[in-house]
């Protein structure tokens, strides 16, 4: 059985002009020691999913439909209390902001520690320090630096105690939010390796959330694209990548300067990604398709299968 | 702007024309440095002695040919984007020389620099930063013209304005003069900020990651009009990239920055596909690959860039350089031609 897996899920945020459509009929599943990508541009709803699967959503911001089945118990109806208890050891995650993710004003080892005290209170301080230690030496760091404060950190270390910090209680999922999306790229490259080394070590199932196809294509084994708060293409990656259908996906594989090959003018997809409060009616993606037909603008697309097992696409071109 | 800084290094610039300075050169750089002083306490100036400094560039030499389409790239805090300001006078340097047609800038006042202005123009990063949310666009395009009274009448004016943004394909222009810059989305604004640069027919533009903080799918469009602006105005564009597979894409020419230097400079098919530098080779293997079956072989490198305040002695990059040898820590190399017009600074190749 997967160890988590969405159906359905809908989240919309309520503004004064109406609902923003964030992300719609989300459905996908992780299994145990599988990474999951999730791909799309800024507003596409990805973050939106994360912060759903935590329910850790901004004000505003509300699940209106759908499931979240962590090891088969529904998170969705959980109250705030019980929330609490899945947070750092149900799921976890690793938030973006190697910058300011991290409170300034406390010890990193201390802030690690919390995660691991909110679940075990009754564990002797002694052994918190030891378990802080080990920790951070998985991710890396000198086990020393518990004792210093985010400041002294660079930015690739912060990423990596945010890591640290997320496997403090040993959670069954871990969600990745854009990591080392603010840092260089050979910094990047150490945290992406850092991940995959984890994820193999100690067998973790992942999420894994990023606008940039390549971090995912290296890190991942399943790929979900989205656009405009719909998951349009889903299944494989090697699939995905060698053999994209949807005509969203295909666009933004060719919109990737490659650092290999020819030196090539580089293809775009042309307008802009739609307003969620009002999105296009029929399929969203229908205002910038080069293959847009008259159903296009009609009836949205539904993800079905198409060609090899469990590669799903919504697209009335295959359907 | 941090005028009071600036002490123009006396001895090693002349004003005069540099002998070997081609015709069709548009900016020619030498021994350029821009060093910050960092501010100390008092009992600090009285005990230490020596004055501490960011040397976020030191010594780049280059040249800029007209109509070309110039990489710098490098990890954040490598001075890229110090050299690119400085390179248009908006940071004063603290030695060497820039001769922009021929003419040392180092020394010019801001007064005699405003006629030269109108030769160079700058594309910032942000376009939800750089354009100003209370002027429209008609205004924000228009001040080039109004600062340079270039235009005669205010027909002229507009008719100028909406003859750029027509080139920029913000079309059609009509609808977008009254319009304020939220009314636009992210590549919108940035096209504006494109034609506000080359309103006034600028010979040399800086680019400072112009598209970065753009979505993927709308990059590409706002690089190959950049790239058809300065064809069509046979203008010269520094292009600031931390991206190389980016700058492999659309620059003739790259250089590589680490710490304030330039440790490779060739064409960009020469510096992305057959790198001398172990820094460039590393920067090249750190670019994620979008293919899943290409899992990385090569090892990442350790550490992070240190700080340009103490740079390592010797080469910059020695601290983390796989093929780092005892010469590397005594001895600075020099920027030399291994190959032809392939520039490397790494004692692998002296």
């Amino acid at each position: 059985m997967a160890v988590l897996s969405v159906e359905g899920l809908t989240t919309n945020y309520k503004t004064l002009r109406g609902w923003v459509r964030a992300a719609e009929d989300i459905s996908f599943e992780v299994e145990q020691g599988e990474a999951m990508g999730l791909a799309g541009e800024s507003g596409c709803g990805k973050s939106t999913v994360a912060l759903s699967l935590l329910k850790i959503l901004p004000p505003g911001g509300k699940i209106r439909k759908g499931k979240i089945l962590l090891s088969g118990q529904d998170l969705v109806p959980l109250s705030e209390k019980e929330m609490r208890k899945i947070r750092w050891k149900g799921i976890s995650i690793v938030f973006q902001g190697a910058m300011n993710a991290l409170n300034p004003v406390f010890k990193v080892g201390d802030q690690i520690a919390e995660a691991i005290k909110t679940h075990e209170p009754k564990v002797a301080d002694s052994e918190v320090r030891e378990r802080v230690a080990k920790l951070l030496e998985t991710v890396g760091i000198e086990p020393s630096r518990a004792n210093n404060y985010p400041h002294e950190f660079s930015g690739g270390m912060r990423q990596r105690a945010l890591i640290a910090m997320a496997l403090a209680a040993d959670p069954s999922v871990v969600v990745a939010d854009e990591p080392g999306t603010a840092l260089d790229v050979i910094v990047q490259a150490q945290i992406l390796r850092l991940l995959r080394d984890l994820k193999d070590r100690l067998g973790l199932s992942m999420i894994l959330i990023s606008h940039d196809l390549s971090i995912i294509a290296e890190t991942c084994e399943k790929v979900a694209i989205m656009y405009a708060g719909r998951i349009v293409e889903y299944g494989d990656a090697v699939t995905i990548f060698k053999d994209p259908k949807h005509p969203y996906t295909q666009g933004l594989i060719k919109a990737f300067p490659s650092i290999k090959g020819e030196k090539v003018r580089l293809t775009s997809i042309p307008g802009s990604p739609p307003d969620l409060l009002n999105p296009p009616a029929g399929c969203r993606f229908n205002p910038r398709c080069p293959f847009v037909m008259d159903v296009c603008k009609r009836v949205e697309p539904i993800l079905e299968e198409h060609g090899d097992k469990g590669h799903t696409v919504s697209c009335h071109l295959y359907h | 702007m941090d005028s009071k800084i600036s002490t123009i290094d006396q001895n090693d610039t002349s004003s005069e024309l540099p002998p070997q300075m081609g015709a069709d050169e548009v900016l020619r750089v030498e021994n350029l440095r821009k060093w910050y002083p960092l501010r100390r306490g008092f009992v600090e100036t009285l005990f230490s002695k020596n004055e501490m400094n960011v040397k976020a560039v030191d010594l780049v030499s280059f040249s800029l040919k007209r109509g070309e389409i110039f990489a710098l790239a490098g990890e954040s805090g490598s001075g890229k984007t110090t050299l690119g300001k400085v390179l248009l006078r908006l940071v004063d340097p603290t030695s060497g020389s820039i001769f922009f047609h021929g003419k040392d800038i180092t020394k010019l006042t801001q007064r005699e620099l405003k006629p030269l202005r109108r030769e160079m123009q700058i594309i910032f990063q942000d376009p939800f930063e750089s354009l100003n949310p209370r002027m429209i666009i008609k205004e924000i395009v228009a001040e080039p013209l109004r600062v340079q009274k270039v235009a005669k009448s205010e027909a002229e004016v507009e008719e100028r304005v909406k003859q750029v943004l027509t080139e920029v394909e913000i079309v059609p222009p009509e609808e977008f003069l009254y319009r304020f810059p939220h009314e636009l989305s992210g590549g919108q604004r940035q096209r504006v900020a494109v034609a506000r640069a080359f309103i006034l027919n600028p010979s040399f533009v800086v680019a400072d990651e112009p598209v970065s903080m753009l979505d993927v799918s709308i990059r590409a469009e706002v690089v190959n009009l950049m790239i058809d602006m300065v064809k069509k105005h046979s203008a010269s564009i520094i292009f600031i990239s931390h991206d190389l597979a980016l700058a492999k894409h659309i620059a003739d020419r790259v250089a590589v920055m680490y710490l304030g230097k330039v440790m490779e400079l060739s064409t960009s098919e020469k510096v992305v596909d057959g790198p001398l530098h172990p820094y460039t080779q590393a920067l090249i293997a750190a670019v994620p690959v979008p293919d899943p079956e290409s899992k990385r072989t090569k090892d990442v490198i350790s550490g992070e860039i240190p700080s340009p305040v103490d740079p390592p002695s010797g080469c910059r990059f020695r601290t983390r350089c796989p093929y780092a040898h005892e010469r590397c820590s005594t001895e600075e190399p020099p920027l030399i031609e291994a190959e032809k017009d392939h520039f490397v600074a790494c004692h692998l190749y002296t």
